[in-house]
Formats: C-alpha cells, structure tokens, sequence
C-alpha cells in the first residue's frame, strides 16, 4: 500500500477511524450482551442474599458454593419473605427491594438525605432472618455484602465480595474460612450496636470467643480486614433505628 | 515439531528459556508480584495473558503497515484494551462465574509490559503467523515462570495448591504442623515473589552461563 504514514492529516484521519471503529464495535457488543449480564448479575444478588442466610450448597470444609442459578429463583422467592425499604423507623414494603443501588442508598444516608435503605427479611426452618446489605472500601476498591442477623441480633451468615482486592491476600475476605467465623458473633456489646471487628491480635484463630465482637484477622490484608470493620460499623449504624424497634418487639 | 520450521519453532522455544520475558527481558515483573499468592491466580493471570498476547500479536502484525509511527503505542493500547474488555463482557454474559475470578486480571492484562514489549519488538515487523508464534511462546514463557513462583509462594506461605490443604491443618495441627513446622507469613506478600525470582534467575544464570550480562 502506497499510503505515506507519515503525513500528520494521515495520522488525525487514522486516529479518528480508529475511535469510531473501536468504539462502537465495543458499544455494539456491550449493548448486545447487556439483557444476558443483568440476568447474571441479577441471579448472583439473590445467590449472595441467600448464601448469607445459610441458603447454599456448601459442603463440609469446602468452598462457597451457591444455590445453582437454575433454581435462585424459585428458592429467592420461596426464603425471602419481605422486601422493605427503611427511612429511619419506618419500614415499608417494596418489590424488588434487593435490586436497588445500595451504593447509592448508603451514600444519601449517610450525608443525611432521604434514602430508601433496603432490608430483607427471609425465614428458614421458623426462624426470621433480617438482611442487611452493605457496602464500603477495602484496599484497591469497593468491598460489600450481606450480614443476616436473628432477633437476638446474632448473625447468622455473612457474604463478602468485592472489586479488586489482592488475590490470595484481600481477596480471601469471601472464602468461607474468614465468613464462617462470623457466624454466632453477636452485633451488640450491651446495648450499643457495634458491629464486629476483624483483628488482628485477639489470639483466637479458632474463633471460639463468640462474646468478644471480633472475628481473626487475614495475614497480609490489614486494609481490606480494616474495610470490613468499617463497613459493618457504618451500615450498621443506618440500620440501627430499625434494628431497635426489632428488639423492643 | 514436524508442523513448525525450525526457525518457527524458536519464535516459541526461546521465551520459555534463554529468552524469557520474566527471567531475561525482566519485564511484566509487576503482575509477577502482585498475583502469583495462590497458584490459581497464576494460572488464570497466564491464560489470559496467552489469549490476549497471541490475538493482540495477530492483530498489530495485520495493521502494522497502516499504523501511523506516530500514535504507535496508544494504537497498540487501544488494540489491548479493547480486546481485554470484549472478553471481559463475553464472559460477562456466558461464563459469569469465570468472569469474576477473571475481573480482578483485566487491568493488570492491559497494563502489562509483555504485551506492549512484543507488539512494539515483533509484531509491529513481522507478518501475523509469525507473529502469533512469537505472542504464544512469550505468553507461555511468562507462564510457566508465574506458576513457579506461585507454586512455591503458595507452597510456603499458605500450606495450600489450588486451596487444597496438601501439608496438613495449621490451626488442628495434622499433617506436617504435628511437627512443628509453621506456614511462612512472608512468603503471602509481594516481596516474597522479589525473591522467588530472584532465586530462579540465578539458578538459570547458573546453568546457562552464556546468559549473565557482562557487568
């Protein structure tokens, strides 16, 4: 090809092309695949809902392992009970309440605006399950999850995920040998909703010490543990209105 | 290799020895560092970078009497990124699962120094075939160093392969821990990858004497 590649009109002409191609076959292919990813992202919501409720297919010591996504569905609705949206006591029905942003949602609430804060409550073998979304900041990016809790405000069950932590460091934050050690801690010292911490130095691997609002920390990811921490405490504390009217009952 | 002429078979022969990128080039060190913790990660990181690195190579050589000299580089940029993000949205939307293990990687794919490195060496001079040999080895090469050095920092730092308990339960002490023997913490962070390949340079450089550069 006679093309002198050289000319600067030659390169604007190349570079202008090039934007258009690439972007709208990455626009072309982003728009085709969309219905299929919402219908993933979807499954996986209700999946991490239900696994945070002991809803899951986990076997003995092995890994997380969900409810399969040809049956999330009928299992979502047949667990999940009651879909509400909080402002500050009030509690009010709404459909598809686990499908609203709750990074948006936590984000209003905490600077003080109206904000519909999600809440589920599910019931397994008689027993109520409140379901709490949260949403915060590990080392690299955004950490969140579900934290379930009876009446007693014991937690039942936890799902961690997140964006970008450290593989085989941060990114551990959602195999079951930190998650499960949750499980028992209760979110009150006393009568103040403190949320439980990821330590460090609570020389209790084993995690036996369910009175001490602390779970064993992750070797080599300090920040993301420290994220974690946080975000029970923050979501914990826009909840607390409502989990009090729990406890009163 | 029957399929291959001699001096095809080089393109993928040298990366994985006297030419590797890791050991030799030194380059994509940073993604060495940054996930080779468990070897799974390894090997997903060393898979996506075969895919990208043969397609990519394949691609550039195509165009490479189109590109403007000029804007070169973020032509290849663009060629990376786009290609990573196409992936990243099929597997969105077939294989979400995969997609997760895999979102982690995407940026680290793109900014890898491998990648430019080749496309801007090779493919920019050579023709697609050759091209796509020269993107495999080195995607190979790369490889096989990571899932070395992931091996042994997950070996030595969490007692585990692929999560598997291989040396016994740390906090029950079975297995090696019944005597005394203790995962090393400083092996799970990144430095421990530093020395790793630091250890397996010198072992290369040992054997090959032919390879050390003349101070």
């Amino acid at each position: 090809m006679a093309v002198n590649t050289e000319k600067n009109s030659y390169t604007v002409i190349f570079a202008v092309l090039m934007v258009i191609v690439v972007g709208s076959l990455l626009a072309f292919v982003a728009s085709g695949l969309k219905p299929m990813i919402d219908e993933n992202e979807r499954f996986e919501k209700q999946q991490n809902i239900l696994y945070a409720m002991g809803v899951n297919e986990n076997e003995g010591d092995g890994d997380v392992s969900f409810v399969p996504t040809t049956q999330v569905e009928d299992e979502f609705s047949q667990y999940i009970t009651q879909q509400l949206v909080l402002e500050g006591t009030e509690a009010v029905e709404k459909e598809n309440a686990y499908l609203i942003n709750v990074e948006k949602a936590l984000a209003k609430a905490k600077s003080g605006e109206k904000a519909e804060l999600p809440l589920l409550i599910g019931e397994k073998d008689g027993e109520k399950f409140y379901i709490i979304p949260m949403y915060g900041k590990g080392l690299w990016d955004a950490i969140w999850g579900y934290m379930s809790v009876g009446e007693n405000m014991e937690i039942k069950g936890v799902y961690f995920d997140h964006r970008g932590e450290t593989p085989g460091l941060g990114a551990n934050i959602k195999q079951r040998f930190f998650m499960d050690d949750f499980k028992g801690e209760s979110i009150m010292d006393d009568n103040s909703y403190v949320g439980v911490e990821v330590a460090k130095g609570n020389n209790d691997p084993l995690n036996s010490d369910k009175e001490d609002n602390q779970v064993d920390a992750l070797a080599g990811a300090t920040i993301t543990g420290n994220g974690v921490t946080a975000m029970i405490k923050e979501s914990l504390k826009l909840y607390k209105p409502y989990l009090q009217t729990i406890r009163s009952n | 290799m029957a399929l291959l002429s001699k001096k095809d078979a080089n393109l993928i022969k040298d990366p994985l020895a006297d030419n590797n990128p890791i050991t030799i080039q030194v380059l994509g060190i940073c993604s060495a560092l940054a996930i080779t913790a468990e070897l799974k990660a390894s090997v997903v990181m060393a898979i996506s970078v075969l895919f990208v690195l043969g397609v990519g190579n394949v691609v550039i050589s195509l165009i490479r009497n189109i590109i403007p000299a000029k804007i070169r580089i973020i032509v290849q940029l663009v060629v990376v990124a786009s290609l990573v993000i196409i992936v990243d949205q099929v597997l969105k939307a077939f294989a979400y699962e995969l997609s997760k293990t895999l979102s982690v990687f995407v940026g680290l794919i793109i900014t890898n120094c491998i990648i430019m490195g080749r496309f801007e060496a090779f493919a920019l001079g050579n023709g697609p075939w050759k091209s796509f040999l020269d993107g495999i080895g080195n995607a190979l090469g790369y490889g096989v160093i990571l899932v070395i050095v992931g091996f042994f920092r997950e070996l030595l730092g969490s007692g585990t392969l692929f999560g598997m308990k291989v040396l016994g339960d740390p906090v029950s002490k079975t297995g090696l821990y019944s005597i005394g023997y203790e995962n090393n913490g400083f092996m799970i962070i990144p430095p421990a990858a530093l020395i790793v390949v630091g250890i397996i340079i010198w072992v290369q450089r040992s054997r090959n004497r032919a390879l050390i550069e003349e101070a």
